[in-house]
């Protein structure tokens, strides 16, 4: 099986506006006899139902949540990225373009990124039609603040709560198309599989959380936009109903993954205060723009500060280590987060960690509200100071906060073309749920503009191209072949129904993701690697013999529902700890300790690892096999990444 | 054991929206105040499931604030007894050992109970589909800056829109009132120059879509101003009436001319 990316010919700036001439429409009388399948409503899913049907394409969309405005994309917090340039200061599409295949380590498509960068700036535009109330200066222009990894502002925001305005842009946008029934929208529905009639995707099964009924769906195409699978780490800054199960299932049924291993882990969390703690909060990486952080000159005033026998503010100046600013002058607190991550993991292996646990460091604020007051502090951040106030019980306005890394976003997901196609046909892959735009690193803000960019202005052209190859002709849900996934997806829940042992799916999800925190997590080793694949495939086998599951299929049944998501995410699980052991090398978010400069950076093999691992399933208990696609850099000179 | 705190909580349950509910009665021993309101139901929930009881069922997702979907009523008030905050980011260092807490759905005839503290906001959904948004298609619309905004408007804009659509101003209420959820929608695109030219339309198609689900009328107490967990302030519902009457006074034309002095 050949990986064929179909990134277009022809100079970098050319390619987007020449593929989608060169893309087929579908006439506007023939968009009504298509009917697309949509799985997520987040920013990818909900904007791409609305943009479809706006065209004219009859649309199902589907989420687990309650409503539509549930999806995740709604936590985001700091903001997203354009190329505008309204600040005058130096940036343009390549500038983007050209920090987020740096940001990304060399380990994204050149093509895909400089669309990326190409259309956000329509993404802007958008959702200021849309009525999203971004953040504005005084004279009523709208204003910018940097994000890390790049020298200039370019990112829009909406206080701390950006994700959620343009998501509820977004939902409106369906909303309106729900109204002019164009959209039928389906609520605490969960995908359980995907159905592939002759290689192409032809619809999916569902269950209905409220009543268990499960139900086949067709159409001439299936959208997946389901997000990111953080959650195998069990706490991560995640929903806790954020899963796999989706994309994992599409895998099994002939969509590779791509890059499973490349995952996020964010600088900025608040620390985990008890084996009790069911998920993460971030304080926003816009919080560097002011914040400073560091962490105790010595281990003997850390000691001081975890026993409580120091306060942080009675740290003297010269006893502080603002490492970020002294290892990284030109970058400073604004490094990329994979950058920031691991200085905040060797300052608490230093014996420098602080908080009752030591596994923290500082952000402070002191300097920011001497300088700009706290009311204008306040105005900027207010809304995460009082989440760090709610969560921690401490004051983030009298004493800095204390933060540690934890587990964001994925870089990792569905292998996916250009055309945002998974390897089957008809099958698509949008947002987070693909692998393609960030490499091994996503810098901040850029997720928001993927998602957005996915679904308003890329899936609207190229799902076309495949329509009017396909023609109108449709597969009903009577074919075998939905009788057979139906039938599938049924014995799987009864088998889940029956398990009767000992031990919660919970306890065996936070089994997996201390598994997976200590070995697959910011630094990687082969040693450790190796132990967590036996541990995990243990873990399995212990699952399916020990796990209890509570009550029936025809209610509504968390526990249920719980067990098949942790189910899907052991075996995913093995799958990242396969691909990491592959990867030896160390690129982005993904560190193997084998692998590092002498300064301890993340040191590339370029000749060896410039390319996107695509896994394909190998049936139940098979390892997996690997298809290479090769990167190919025309634009830009592969460098060691340097923040200094 | 994680903490010391032991509490005995009333819990509504109810299997589905076809069979009555009761209270019942549970033990949550070993709590730590740093735990969360949800994370110390968790911790019930992995007992009972242990031993082979149904967990208690309650809408959850983001825990951090922001997507709407917990909801519960704790001890009398929506979101428990904290202002300001959902019920994931309630923590349990605001109750005291020995303290029984009652939990209860929202309760209202337009939110039907899903099954023990979950219900249904499906309502919700449709009246932001009659109406709450401004009718443009994707692409083709002018530069974001092509429309200057004042900072003080987009600033109270985004005050409206910030809005999670969790309900707790409808359970707060003695009338299950929406109008509250319903104004913030409203105000937000009404103060927006994007918003203007379906102003009216919009402030009577949802209205008209409120009523229909059969939410209650607004008489002015403030229970949801209080209680809602995002600030939302009463004023929007001032707005609202304001956008309503005039629509429902005037032809659409003559609003326009006589608020925003012609063409």
């Amino acid at each position: 099986m050949s990986l064929d990316a179909k990134i277009p010919q022809g100079p970098l700036a050319e390619k987007w506006s020449k593929h989608k001439f060169n893309l087929k429409l579908v006439n506007p009388a023939n968009k009504r006899k298509y009917d697309i399948i949509i799985v997520g409503t987040g920013l990818a899913g909900a904007s791409a139902a609305a943009s479809l049907a706006e065209l004219g394409y009859n649309v199902k969309s589907f989420c687990f949540q309650d409503s539509p405005r549930r999806a995740h994309s709604i936590a985001a917090q700091g903001g997203i990225n354009a190329a505008k340039n309204y600040q005058n200061d130096g940036d343009s599409v390549y500038r983007l373009f050209y920090d987020t295949i740096k940001g990304g380590d060399y380990r994204a498509r050149e093509g895909n990124v400089y669309r990326l960068a190409e259309v956000s700036v329509n993404i802007i535009d958008q959702c200021v039609a849309q009525g999203v109330p971004f953040a504005r200066e005084y004279g009523g222009l709208l204003d910018n603040r940097s994000f890390g990894g790049s020298q200039v502002s370019r990112t829009f925001y909406a206080r701390g709560q950006t994700g959620q305005q343009l998501l509820l842009g977004a939902y409106s946008a369906l909303n309106r198309q729900i109204h002019a029934g164009k959209v039928k929208m389906y609520t605490r529905t969960e995908m359980l599989d995907v159905v592939v009639v002759d290689g192409h995707a032809k619809g999916i099964v569902t269950r209905n959380m409220i009543t268990g009924e499960i139900e086949s769906h067709a159409g001439h195409a299936v959208l997946l936009c389901t997000g990111g699978y953080s959650n195998v780490f069990y706490l991560s800054t995640n929903a806790i109903g954020s899963n796999v199960t989706a994309a994992w299932r599409a895998h099994k049924r002939g969509a590779f993954f791509g890059n499973p291993c490349y995952t996020q882990i964010h600088p900025t969390c608040i620390p985990v205060s008890g084996d009790h703690q069911s998920k993460l909060t971030l304080m926003s990486e816009s919080l560097r723009n002011d914040g400073r952080v560091w962490a105790p000159k010595t281990a003997a005033i850390a000691e001081q500060l975890r026993k409580g026998t120091l306060k942080a503010d009675q740290v003297k100046e010269d006893d502080r280590d603002y490492f970020l600013e002294r290892k990284y002058p030109a970058f400073g607190n604004l490094v990329p987060r994979d950058v920031a991550s691991r200085n905040a993991k060797e300052m608490v292996e230093d014996g420098r960690g602080v908080g009752a646990s030591g596994f923290a460091v500082f952000l402070d604020f002191a300097d920011a509200i001497k300088r700009l007051g706290e009311e204008t502090v306040a105005a900027k951040y207010g809304n995460l100071f009082d989440m760090y106030i709610q969560i921690t019980d401490e004051n983030p306005y009298k004493q800095p906060m204390r933060i540690y890394p934890a587990v964001h976003y994925t870089m990792g997901g569905l292998w996916v073309d250009y055309n945002l196609s998974t390897n089957v046909p008809g099958l698509y892959a949008l947002g987070e749920c693909n692998f393609s735009d960030h490499g091994a690193n996503r810098l901040g803000a850029s997720a928001l503009m993927q998602g957005l960019s996915d679904g308003y202005f890329v899936i609207p052209y190229t799902l076309g191209d495949y329509l009017a190859t396909i023609g109108p002709k449709k597969v009903d849900t009577s074919h075998p072949a939905f009788e057979q996934t139906k039938k599938e997806v049924i014995e799987h829940v009864n088998k889940l129904l029956a398990l009767n042992g000992t031990k919660t799916a919970e306890a065996y999800h936070r089994d997996l993701g201390h598994i997976m925190w200590e070995y697959c997590g910011m630094a990687r080793t082969e040693e450790g690697l190796i132990k967590a694949k036996e541990l995990i495939k243990a873990l399995k086998v212990d699952f399916w013999k020990n796990a209890k599951v509570v009550g029936e299929n025809e209610e509504v049944n968390a526990s249920l529902e719980r067990a098949g998501r942790v189910a899907d995410f052991i075996e995913l699980g093995e799958l990242m700890v396969d691909d990491a052991l592959m990867r030896r090398e160390s690129c982005g978010g993904h560190f193997r300790v084998e692998s590092q400069t002498e300064g301890g950076e993340a040191k590339r093999d370029d000749e060896n690892f410039a390319f996107v691992a695509a896994w394909e399933f190998k049936g139940e208990n098979q390892p997996e096999e690997l298809h290479k696609e090769q990167l190919v850099f025309e634009s830009v000179h592969l460098s060691q990444r340097n923040y200094a | 054991m994680n903490g010391n705190m032991n509490l005995t909580l009333k819990v509504w349950r109810q299997k589905n929206a076809q069979t009555a509910g009761k209270f019942v009665t549970y033990k949550a021993e070993g709590i730590s105040p740093d735990m969360s309101f949800l994370e110390m139901l968790d911790v019930v929930n992995e007992g009972l499931t242990l031993k082979g009881d149904e967990p208690i069922h309650f809408d959850h997702d983001c825990r951090e604030g922001i997507c709407g979907m917990c909801s519960l009523y704790i001890n009398g008030h929506p979101h428990g007894p904290k202002r300001a905050v959902t019920t994931c980011q309630l923590h349990m260092r605001s109750f005291h050992d020995g303290e029984t807490i009652t939990i209860e759905p929202w309760r209202a005839a337009a939110f039907p109970i899903v099954k023990d503290l979950a219900v249904d906001r499906a309502a919700f959904d449709r009246i932001q589909q009659a109406g709450g948004y401004v009718s443009v298609n994707t692409g083709g619309v002018p530069d974001g800056n092509a429309i200057p905004i004042p900072k003080v408007i987009a600033d109270e804009a985004f005050n409206s829109a910030t809005c999670i659509g969790c309900g707790a101003c409808v359970a707060a209420c003695k009338n299950a009132s929406a109008m509250l959820f319903v104004s913030a929608k409203i105000t937000q695109l009404g103060l927006l120059p994007q918003g203007q030219p379906e102003r009216y339309r919009r402030a009577q198609s949802m209205v008209a879509q409120m009523d229909e689900e059969g939410f209650g009328n607004c008489t002015n107490t403030g229970a949801c101003e209080a209680e809602c967990p995002k600030e939302i302030k009463l004023t929007n519902i001032a707005r609202m009436n304001n956008d309503f009457l005039s629509a429902k006074l005037f032809h659409q034309e003559e609003i326009h001319e006589e608020q925003h002095g012609g063409a």
